[in-house]
């Protein structure tokens, strides 16, 4: 299958094979199609040795950090005499991410397998999906798929009869982009303000509601069904060369591309060969400018940088951006870069929460030099500014907002100077009417 | 029971306000106790009821949240002001989120934000049409960057919009 | 709080501080003010202002000093070219939006945004060309303004309202520079003790309506002194601009108050500056007074008492000193005395996040005080026995209507130490003008048997004196030899041999901060 376009040969299909077959949304479909076996292993094991088992697959964190899961897992205190949480992090609010979308909608079994294996492996009674409040459909699909596994009995007080109590509760945000952080979504779930909270303490010892609690996302959860199943051997192997990077990853691919949508590879697969050959490359007569590999929040790479990349953690570092949440933003040479970092800069602006000084002010600042920039009246100094500036909104605040609005600011100056020089000098008109 | 929009168009709120909370709705909220270990963590869900049942979130419907919560209103308004898809003011019947964030603004968004505004006779972003129909706000990012334009009007999410295609989508809403 | 302790550098200064000291602590301790404006030591830390950022040898960001614990061997530079440039960073954002209003501002001059600008901004801006944001002034409770555009966003008011006076009335509303502090329009900021979000806001952006445009703080004068209030005894500091008293502010001390004040102490002051003061000693001449000077009326109060026997009566206000109680007291040892004092009653108000703070429902600061000293809350009785009494000493006592003609048909003599003339005055035998709490020094005894000193904050008016003064040279007598006490520690110093209680410890001893008094010990000692 595949959704929108069908899966390409040169991708590694394995959460994604039923991505636009409706029949895998139900419970027996989903069944029919090997599901919940993952779940039904695990309930047969001790808790520590699926925390061992993932572990030694090597997953990573899918929502950007890439913290390995098995070891995030395994973090959570062995008392259970208060109660432990799991939380799905379905808010994808990453601008060029949608790949948690297409699991909630075509595959919401897997999500909810995932969720009860890991809440049963931290010794969670309760899992919590929270999901971002633009997300209708995915809403829709999820509470049905959640009564369905509640009616069969794999959810609820005894998950297939194996007496272990596995509830999972949907919650509904409501429009922050700032709740896809771990810690802003936790105060959200509370009913709070979405602002981050300071670490320590780390989740793991006081997380939503004060209790421990392992955050993981969606794409994280949905792989560990698979893990079970097949083995961390089969996993680890899906590995083209660096052995920190494992597993098959959902790529998002948007912007100028002639088959924007979600790709499965494995990882260390060629970005070349995500961008020109299942993404199908530029529009026609046009040729690539900019990628952004890893949702808005990390540099921006050139065509160069990103054609040498190999699409998986430590590669993608290699050519000075991030894997983040794997949505890769693609700009050919129609694109005002200026104009689409004014644009992202904006976008953290309207997002910082307005804890901190240096996020609060910096993004707003930042946006409003931009457009300055954007409506001729740039000057020289325009650039040290935008760097100063840049250079305290990095590594100064509790999350990484600011840090994210600065990323593009910087690359995009360090790759793309001569287009923000074409506003100053007036070679290039003005795209925004005067601040 | 049709499942509600949770913008718009559907109820009113009323002066002096009426207890949202009550008969059906308030046995939906007490349901939700049982599945936090807080009151104060069904906040979010109560207010996407009253927005259902409202259109809007009032001030007197933000004392009743409050009260129904044992929260204080100032709490709650907090809160409510932090997420942008809570109303604080009365929308049209239909509620359009058009994504311009720079994905789906490479690919066209503005001039799809620009139809809306045109179609639907909202003037501005932000603004709600003379004939209450429509309003019409920018938002940041749907996350649905492989469909360029998506929007959202009330609880429909619509994929690939583009400026052509938008009054065939609005004659879906009356 | 463990006892293990951990060294640390900090500024080059090493110490040793315990275990889970966070480093802003620790470097007030090396005499190193990190500069900060979201952390308060009685409040939550949210480490969003981030202005407290210091360099720690060895980790990879700088650290916010509020949030970061000690660590053995760590090493801080809290003035690295780092750490400074993040701060300048973080007072130029703090300033962008900031209308840099001063001149007008009441906070200018105790203003933490104005001197750490002074001490570590940037000499211009940057932010050129652009609009600033603005917000109009909104009116938030009683005695509470919020100037939105003076606000850093800090939320210090917003979580006192929430985790001290646990009453959230205040939010944070909107995000994003968008932000502002915000109110339900359902409520008003009246909570009994809201208005320490005035004192807690680092900038002008909460201000006191009762305070609004009074003066500069450059123009006032401080002096430590005690709420008067009640008999929780919270340590506050007057502030008088040209003798005339214009604010009441908390003092921190952290065994009584730690930094908060109620609304009840904080306006409760005007009565310091009233007009309408006995200013010369009276002396009754048939059916008129006599203005006197101080030795003419001391030497009749004198010969008045010494003359005496049988029955005196104290009516004392619970604002009367411990040394005017007591030396009064002793005045009257010949006679068989019953000393009472007022204790006006009122409502309770705690304020719940700190144990042991509240308004008071006994609105007398020295009630304890007076009781270790022989006197009595039986204010009544005491009025029934000065109907017999030889002497009836009224010691700034606010006396009703009832009280007056309860006091109308006594045969014996009536001394007045009074502040404020009251038509009433005229049965007087002898009146003598005294100062009050804002005019002295003294101390007071808390309900905590906490025993704290008050300082002059005002001068006082005309010819009055303290009334342990007055008593003291009374009880040392006239003459060139006698050895009257001639400051409130002197005067304190004779408390003890009458109330050991009171013994082994001068003022020097008392220090800003109080001393608590032994429980259990004899109030007065065996005559």
């Amino acid at each position: 299958m595949g959704y929108p376009h069908p899966s390409h040969p040169k991708e590694t299909v394995v959460l994604s094979k039923y991505f636009g077959d409706a029949g895998a949304r139900s419970f027996d479909g989903w069944v029919q199609r090997g599901g919940y076996e993952g779940l039904r292993k695990a309930l047969g094991m001790s808790r520590e040795a699926i925390v061992e088992e993932v572990k030694a697959s090597g997953l990573r964190g899918r929502g950007g950090a890439g913290f390995p899961t098995g070891l995030k897992w395994s973090f959570m205190p062995k008392d259970v005499a208060k109660p432990h949480y799991l939380v799905c992090n379905a808010d994808e609010s990453e601008p060029g991410t949608f790949k948690d979308r297409e699991i909630m909608r075509w595959t919401p079994h897997a999500l909810i397998e995932g969720c009860a294996i890991a809440a049963y492996a931290i010794g969670s009674e309760r899992c919590y999906i929270y999901i971002r409040g633009e997300f209708t459909e995915p809403w829709r699909v999820m509470s049905a798929a959640v009564g369905e596994a509640y009616a069969a009995g794999a959810l609820g007080e005894s998950a297939f009869g194996s007496g272990r109590r596995i509830d999972v509760v949907l919650h509904r945000g409501a429009g922050a982009y700032i709740c896809g952080e771990e810690t802003g979504m936790m105060n959200s779930l509370e009913g709070k303000r979405g602002n981050p909270r300071i670490k320590p303490p780390f989740p793991a010892v006081s997380g939503v509601f004060g209790m421990p609690t392992t955050v993981n996302n969606v794409e994280t959860l949905a792989a560990v069904p698979h893990i079970l199943v097949r083995g961390a051997e089969w996993y680890k192997g899906l590995c083209l060369g660096n052995p920190k990077s494992t597993g098959t990853k959902l790529i998002s691919v948007c912007g100028h591309i002639q088959r924007p949508g979600n790709y499965e590879v494995t990882m260390g697969t060629p970005v070349k060969d995500i961008l020109y050959e299942m993404a199908g490359g530029p529009r026609p007569g046009r040729t690539f400018k900019a990628v952004i590999p890893g949702g808005s929040s990390v540099p921006i790479m050139t065509r160069e940088e990103a054609e040498e990349a190999l699409f998986d953690y430590e590669g993608i570092v290699a050519k000075g951006s991030m894997l983040g949440s794997a949505g890769m933003i693609v700009m050919d040479d129609t694109t005002d870069m200026v104009y689409q970092i004014w644009r992202l800069a904006r976008f953290y602006a309207h997002e910082s929460c307005a804890q901190c000084t240096q996020c609060r002010e910096g993004t707003a600042w930042t946006t409003k030099v931009l457009e300055r920039i954007l409506s001729g009246k740039g000057k020289q100094e325009d650039f040290q500014l935008l760097l100063d500036l840049s250079e305290q909104m990095t590594g100064k605040t509790i999350c990484v907002l600011s840090d994210s609005c600065a990323a593009p600011v910087v690359s995009g100056i360090q790759k793309f100077r001569s287009e923000f020089e074409a506003y100053m000098t007036g070679s290039r008109q003005p795209s925004m009417a005067a601040v | 029971m049709t499942p509600r929009s949770a913008h718009g168009g559907h109820g009113t709120e009323t002066v002096p306000h009426a207890p949202v909370f009550v008969g059906e709705t308030r046995a939906r909220l007490e349901g939700l106790f049982g599945k936090y270990p807080t009151r104060q963590a069904c906040l979010l869900p109560a207010l996407w009821m009253v927005q259902e049942e409202r259109g809007w979130i009032s001030e007197p419907a933000i004392e009743e949240v409050a009260g129904v919560l044992d929260l204080t209103p100032a709490y709650v308004k907090g809160v409510v002001t932090f997420y942008t898809m809570y109303h604080t003011h009365p929308v049209g019947r239909h509620f359009i989120q058009v994504c311009t964030t720079s994905p789906c603004n490479i690919c066209g968004a503005e001039d799809v934000a620009r139809a809306l505004v045109e179609k639907t006779g909202c003037r501005e972003l932000g603004a709600t049409s003379p004939d209450g129909r429509f309003t019409v706000v920018e938002v940041e990012c749907l996350g649905a960057c492989g469909f360029p334009t998506p929007i959202l009007v009330d609880d429909d999410f619509v994929e690939d919009v583009t400026p052509d295609k938008v009054a065939a989508i609005l004659e879906r809403y009356t | 709080m463990s006892d293990e302790l951990v060294n640390v550098t900090i500024e080059g200064t090493a110490l040793a501080v315990p275990k889970g000291t966070t480093i802003i602590e620790a470097a007030k301790q090396a005499g190193v003010l990190i500069p900060h404006y979201c952390y308060h030591p009685s409040l939550s830390s949210p480490a969003v202002c981030r202005m407290c950022l210091v360099e720690v040898e060895k980790a990879p960001k700088l650290a916010p000093a509020c949030v970061t614990a000690v660590a053995e061997g760590q090493v801080v530079h809290v003035n690295s070219e780092s750490a400074l440039k993040a701060r300048e960073a973080v007072l130029e954002f703090l300033l962008i939006n900031h209308p840099l209003d001063c001149p007008i501002c009441d906070q200018a001059g105790e203003c933490e945004l104005q001197d750490y600008v002074f001490q570590e901004g940037r000499a211009g801006t940057r932010y050129k060309e652009y609009a600033k944001r603005y917000n109009p002034v909104e009116d938030f409770g009683p005695d509470i303004l919020y100037v939105p555009n003076r606000c850093i966003l800090c939320t210090r008011c917003v979580r006192f309202m929430d985790d001290v006076a646990e009453t959230p009335l205040l939010n944070v509303s909107e995000r994003g520079d968008r932000a502002f502090i915000g109110i339900a329009d359902a409520q008003k900021l009246d909570h009994p003790w809201a208005g320490n979000v005035v004192d807690l806001c680092p900038v002008g952006s909460l201000l006191s309506k009762d305070f609004l445009h009074k003066a500069r703080a450059w123009d006032l004068d401080k002096a430590a002194s005690v709420c008067p209030g009640c008999t929780q005894g919270c340590n506050v500091t007057i502030d008088t601009r040209d003798d005339v008293v214009v604010r009441i502010r908390p003092r921190p001390n952290l065994e009584v108050n730690r930094h908060f004040i109620c609304d009840y102490g904080r306006m409760n002051y005007r009565w310091m500056n009233r007009g309408d003061r006995i200013e010369a000693p009276l002396l009754r001449d048939g059916a008129r007074h006599l203005a006197v000077d101080w030795d003419t009326a001391l030497d009749r109060f004198g010969q008045m008492l010494r003359g005496g026997s049988g029955s005196a009566v104290i009516l004392a206000s619970g604002r009367a000193s411990t040394e005017s109680l007591g030396l009064a007291r002793k005045l009257l040892d010949r006679f068989d005395v019953t000393a009472a004092v007022q204790v006006p009653l009122g409502q309770e108000a705690p304020l719940p996040g700190i144990p042991g703070l509240a308004l008071r429902r006994e609105r007398a600061p020295n009630l304890a005080g007076a009781e270790l000293l022989g006197y009595t809350a039986q204010w009544d009785s005491a009025l029934g026995a000065a109907a017999s009494a030889s002497v009836v000493m009224v010691l700034d006592a606010d006396l009703s209507a009832a009280d007056e003609s309860a006091l109308a048909g006594i045969a014996g003599l009536l001394v007045v130490l009074g502040t404020v003339a009251t038509d009433w005055l005229h049965r007087a035998d002898l009146v003598l003008p005294v100062t009050n709490v804002a005019e002295e020094n003294g101390t007071y005894v808390n309900r905590d048997r906490r025993l704290q000193r008050y300082h002059q904050a005002k001068s006082q008016p005309g010819m009055a004196r303290p009334a342990w003064w007055v008593a003291g040279e009374v009880l040392s007598g006239p003459g060139p030899d006698a050895d009257a006490p001639s400051t409130a520690d002197e005067a304190f110093a004779l408390l003890a041999d009458r109330w050991p209680i009171f013994g082994g410890m001068g003022y020097a001893e008392i220090g800003f901060t109080g001393r608590v008094l032994p429980a259990g010990a004899g109030a007065e000692a065996a005559r």
